[in-house]
């Protein structure tokens, strides 16, 4: 048998049954369409969170109080419950170690923070001027916090563009106003530039304050909650991270360290990890409606087999082997599958694009996960149409030429 | 030439044997056109069925051009069917809502004939068979059933067969589009074909030129069938 004529019988029984064959395509088209829309908010959910922490700066090693816990648990970026590093940790790490190129302390915790009768509950961070070269950030109107600031313990903050538009409004130059964090006046000197990012790490939702005037009157001790250290390039990350501790532990006097050291990459594997496991199940969640559409697949090629045993018997009586039969019914089971791949990856494609044009969530519909549909839905056609065909090529041609 | 050597057909099933021929000899030369005539239960479908390699016989010989195809293996007798037997059934088995062209060059799929010699040996098959030209292109269900007999026949010409096996051709057919199925078989007896054709029927069995009669698994009779003109008087 010809391929050209294998492909022939196949549209010609399909379409035979306009409706049945659509309906089971449908099943494929729903399976492979959500599998690709979850997959894509999955890696969507990964490419957004990555690109958030390498906002962060560059070359960025943390140093947080607490003992070092295994990877994979350590994404808390708040304040840990033990308090162990000070500002002098971080004035030593600047001055010791010559990896650092720069190093910002900081203490943060979240406030109510109230201006001319609006208020927004937002992150309030104690920083250095070295701040704004750890972290990339860059000031849109006024100033930064300066050194002056910091030793005189000035009630100054300079606010992220999310906190300017809660508080002042749309297009509001709040440089200059007065803003009331926990009840103390601060006066606000400048606006940070837009850095994106949503949520949880939204660094546009953030307040900075000189570090001294947030550990005399908002945290009330001498504690930071994170040292921020850039490190002069890349290579020179392992080194500056060994230093640190090193210096730290001998600070501290300690032999077991009371902090817990990580860089950038870090941050981004063990947040992969969690994304990869949300890819995976939702992945998996719309895996089981793409078995199910298999399942209609095996029950529409069942139906087909009986309603032809008659003509299979005269196949089989004309001289169609085992496999001649056996193919025509693979073939038409993954030419169904195959059409329901093909749709189903359109589907799916608006589906990721619906979701974030609607739902602000970013979606990515990358190749692997549409090479993976396609392969799956063929996969599926061969599976599920593999039982249907055999049945029908072990027919008795003599039986089924009688079959009523 | 066909030659059936002691054949014996066994059934059996858990309500126990059944034996359905009882050692079958005979030959059947090229050209001839002989009958298989039996009542209901006599063996004659086994027969056919082994004739036309569907089945192979629980022990004897089936030589079909000297190759003993009782041996064969499913995929073998594939071959044979393919080759050499040409099939027409009683209720036709036509492709519904296929082309009568398409139904006809169905076997030369199975053989790999290419497109355009597909078409053409159909359209010759088909004149043959007496089929009108006009409704090559129409489909299979639009068809009289007379119509439907002679695409079978045509599609049982169309690879050129040793052998045409024609299994109670006429039982779905009123009697006169029966006569003229019969004349096609007769006509293309006449061009050289040999034709089996089992029937139950006298009447039909006498337009063969020989007729071999079964009656519980054995042949109780071999004979030359008597003229068309005496089957016609057994029939009024």
């Amino acid at each position: 048998m010809l391929i050209n004529d294998l492909f022939q019988e196949t549209s010609s029984a399909l379409l035979a049954n306009k409706a049945r064959s659509g309906l089971t395509i449908l099943g494929i088209v729903i399976g492979i369409g959500s599998v690709i829309a979850m997959i894509s908010v999955g890696q969507g959910a990964q490419s957004s969170i990555q690109s958030n922490i390498e906002a962060l700066g560059s070359n960025l090693i943390m140093v947080m109080p607490g003992a070092q816990r295994s990877f994979g648990t350590q994404v808390q970026m708040q304040r840990g419950s033990a308090q162990t590093l000070t500002l002098e940790d971080a004035e030593a790490i600047a001055a010791e170690v010559d990896t650092v190129k720069a190093v910002a302390p900081q203490t943060s915790g979240r406030y109510q923070v109230t201006a001319k009768g609006t208020n927004t509950n937002t992150s309030v961070t104690g920083i250095t001027p070295s701040y704004l070269e750890v972290r990339n950030l860059e000031i849109d109107s006024g100033s930064f916090i300066s050194e002056q600031n910091v030793s005189k313990t000035a009630k100054v903050a300079v606010i992220g563009p999310t906190v300017s538009e809660d508080l002042f409004g749309e297009g509001a130059d709040p440089v200059g106003q007065t803003i009331r964090i926990n009840k103390i006046n601060f006066k606000v000197i400048g606006v940070t530039k837009s850095k994106g990012g949503s949520g949880m790490t939204n660094q546009d939702d953030i307040i900075l304050i000189p570090v001294s005037t947030a550990q005399q009157f908002l945290t009330g001790n001498k504690y930071v909650s994170t040292i921020y250290v850039s490190a002069i390039d890349q290579d020179s990350m392992t080194e500056a991270q060994n230093d640190i501790t090193s210096l730290l532990l001998s600070r501290h006097n300690v032999s077991v360290a009371d902090f817990s050291i990580m860089n950038q990459s870090d941050i981004i594997a063990s947040a992969s990890s969690i994304t990869n496991t949300l890819t995976i199940l939702l992945g998996a969640i719309a895996g089981i409606s793409l078995v199910v559409g298999g399942i209609g697949i095996m029950n529409m090629m069942l139906t087909t087999v009986t309603e032809r045993t008659r003509e299979i018997g005269l196949r089989k009586a004309i001289g169609a082997k085992k496999k001649d039969i056996s193919s025509q019914f693979l073939v038409e089971a993954v030419m169904l599958t195959f059409i329901g791949g093909i749709v189903g990856i359109v589907l799916g494609w608006v589906l990721a694009w619906g979701v974030s044009y609607f739902g602000s969530i970013t979606t990515k519909v990358s190749i692997t996960s549409i090479l993976l549909a396609v392969g799956v839905s063929a996969a599926i056609g061969i599976i599920f149409g593999y039982y249907p065909a055999r049945k029908a090529s072990k027919l008795n041609p003599i039986e089924a030429l009688r079959y009523e | 030439m066909i030659e059936c050597r002691n054949i014996t057909k066994i059934y059996k099933s858990e309500a126990g044997e059944t034996i359905a021929l009882r050692g079958v000899s005979f030959k059947i030369k090229d050209g001839e056109f002989v009958a298989i005539i039996g009542p209901s239960g006599s063996g004659k479908s086994t027969l056919m069925h082994i004739l036309g390699a569907l089945d192979t016989p629980t022990s004897g010989q089936y030589l079909l051009n000297n190759q003993d195809v009782a041996k064969f293996s499913d995929d073998e007798l594939a071959d044979i069917r393919k080759n050499q037997i040409g099939f027409v059934f009683q209720s036709f088995n036509l492709l519904p809502r296929t082309t009568v062209l398409r139904n006809v060059m169905l076997p030369l799929v199975y053989a790999n004939v290419t497109k355009e010699e597909r078409e053409l040996r159909a359209k010759t098959a088909l004149t043959n068979a007496g089929f009108d030209q006009s409704h090559f292109y129409h489909l299979s269900n639009q068809l009289s059933g007379g119509q439907m007999q002679r695409v079978a026949i045509a599609r049982a010409l169309v690879n050129n067969p040793t052998l045409i096996l024609a299994d109670e051709p006429t039982g779905n057919l009123d009697s006169k589009t029966g006569d003229i199925v019969l004349e096609t078989f007769q006509k293309l007896n006449e061009q050289g074909r040999t034709i089996i054709l089992i029937t139950h029927e006298k009447y039909i069995a006498e337009h063969a030129k020989r007729v071999i009669e079964i009656k519980d698994g054995e042949i109780v009779e071999d004979r030359p069938a008597q003229s068309s003109t005496a089957a016609r008087r057994i029939k009024e």
